[in-house]
């Protein structure tokens, strides 16, 4: 057994402190010692992105980065999305827009999206889907969550925004 | 899938990283980007005693124009190659490559000193640095040395990396303006190796090749430069029969291994076809 190291992040804001072996992966610790399920473990080997996070700016699988390595980072999980009770854009958008099911790879996908709007905030359908191209889905076959971050990146940027669901556009009505 | 425990380091100097590295001999592993070793670490593929991570070492990082020389830090990421405008206005094969390695998380991850020294034919930029014909700085305790990359990869997981050097930096010649080039890459999916890639950089002169270079990943236990291809074209017009021979004299070299992604008869025929594809197009690319 190693010795445990002290390890000082931002998480979602809040200065956090843990005390981990330098084998304990991030996602480890984000769920069982910070109580952050948001981030879930779906392939254990950086293929599926549920498990995405962002650190320092950068969307990263924290199945494959070790706790000891997010000593003085910021991190961004699904948890700090939602301000004042009011969802986020993308969150809004991914329900708008049916981009889930399940809802399994909802948190990366919402993290990952979160990075890629902040770096592109007019990405084209194209573009959208090369770079979310680490985050898998078995549920939509992807085209509604392509158009949940559309529907996220016009809110974004201001635009008045409206869903392409018929059912969801005929609930709104009423 | 947790790794075996070990010893963590986390030197904020190079001169401390090949202290430590030495100090701890083959019982240790240097740490780059992460996601070549950590998956093998969590497989216990990989078992060191001691993990020192280059992370801190920002002295690492960056890309700049030297004289007729672009020099990268061995730790720059993927993206961060992806968005040079450096890179994409004077080396555009090195953005082509990054482009098709696996999937956006592992690029912000994933640097070109590791992929590189890994010493896996499963990646890119071993290819990628012998047609561009570059070298790696290499520190170690009693000063550094600079190799090519042409000859650098001895074999799967081998290079001329020796015990406590650490890779510092990439040094790529600039490519002259109206070269061709083309990184062509067949996979599965997002975030596979290569089933088979060809990179190819290209110089015409009054219609005809006057230099080329034809590199393959993931066919053999190196990158393989196909020098008989290379060979075959010089001072040759560019047509399908050109290409086709090269193609064939590239095959030629194929020793793939046979796994999930195809039998060895079906990467080699993929080889083949990478290398037109990738020759077609370094041609339209390139300025007569």
């Amino acid at each position: 057994m190693s010795k445990k190291i002290m390890v000082s992040f931002k998480l979602n804001g809040t200065q956090t402190d843990v005390v981990v072996e330098p084998r304990e992966l991030l996602i480890h610790t984000l769920r069982e010692k910070c109580l952050h399920t948001g981030p879930h473990i779906g392939c254990e080997t950086s293929h599926c992105g549920a498990c995405t996070v962002d650190v320092n700016g950068m969307s990263v699988k924290s199945c494959t980065l070790l706790t000891v390595q997010a000593d003085e980072a910021e991190l961004l999980t699904v948890e700090g999305l939602a301000k004042g009770g009011e969802l986020h854009a993308l969150q809004e958008g991914f329900m708008q827009e049916h981009g889930l099911q399940c809802g399994f790879c909802t948190p990366g996908m919402l993290i990952r999206a979160y990075r890629l709007l902040q770096e592109n905030p007019n990405p084209s359908e194209e573009e959208i889907r090369y770079w979310m191209a680490g985050n898998l889905c078995r549920c939509t076959g992807y085209q509604n969550i392509v158009k949940a971050v559309q529907y996220a990146a016009a809110k974004l940027r201001g635009e008045a925004v409206q869903t392409s669901h018929p059912l969801m556009a005929e609930i709104l009505a009423h | 899938m947790i790794p075996r425990p070990f010893e963590y380091h986390a030197p904020r100097s190079l001169p401390e990283a090949i202290a430590l590295l030495n100090e701890h001999g083959d019982t240790a592993k240097l740490l780059a980007g992460g996601h070549s070793l950590l998956p093998m670490m969590k497989l216990r593929f990989a078992e060191p005693g001691h993990l020192i991570d280059l992370g801190k070492l920002t002295e690492l990082k960056g890309i700049r124009e030297a004289g007729n020389e672009i020099r990268i830090g061995a730790m720059t990421t993927e993206n961060e190659l992806i968005w040079s405008d450096l890179l994409q206005k004077k080396c555009p094969l090195l953005v082509e490559g990054a482009r098709q390695i696996s999937d956006p998380q592992v690029r912000y991850r994933g640097t070109i000193g590791g992929d590189i020294s890994h010493g896996d034919p499963g990646n890119d930029h071993p290819t990628l640095m012998i047609a561009l014909d570059a070298s790696f700085v290499l520190a170690g305790e009693h000063g550094e040395r600079v190799v090519p990359a042409d000859g650098f990869f001895l074999g799967t997981y081998v290079t001329q990396l020796e015990a406590g050097e650490i890779m510092t930096e990439i040094r790529i010649p600039v490519p002259a303006p109206g070269n061709g080039y083309c990184y062509a890459k067949l996979k599965r999916k997002t975030g596979d190796f290569a089933t088979a890639a060809a990179a190819v950089t290209l110089r015409m002169q009054g219609g005809k090749v006057s230099d080329v270079r034809i590199v393959l990943t993931n066919v053999g236990q190196t990158a393989l430069r196909a020098s008989a291809a290379e060979q075959s074209l010089r001072g040759k017009l560019l047509d399908e029969a050109a290409i086709d021979e090269a193609a064939r004299l590239a095959m030629n070299i194929c020793e793939p291994a046979e796994d999930l992604r195809g039998d060895i008869e079906y990467k080699t025929a993929m080889a083949g076809e990478m290398t037109r594809r990738a020759l077609r197009t370094a041609l339209t690319r390139t300025a007569q």
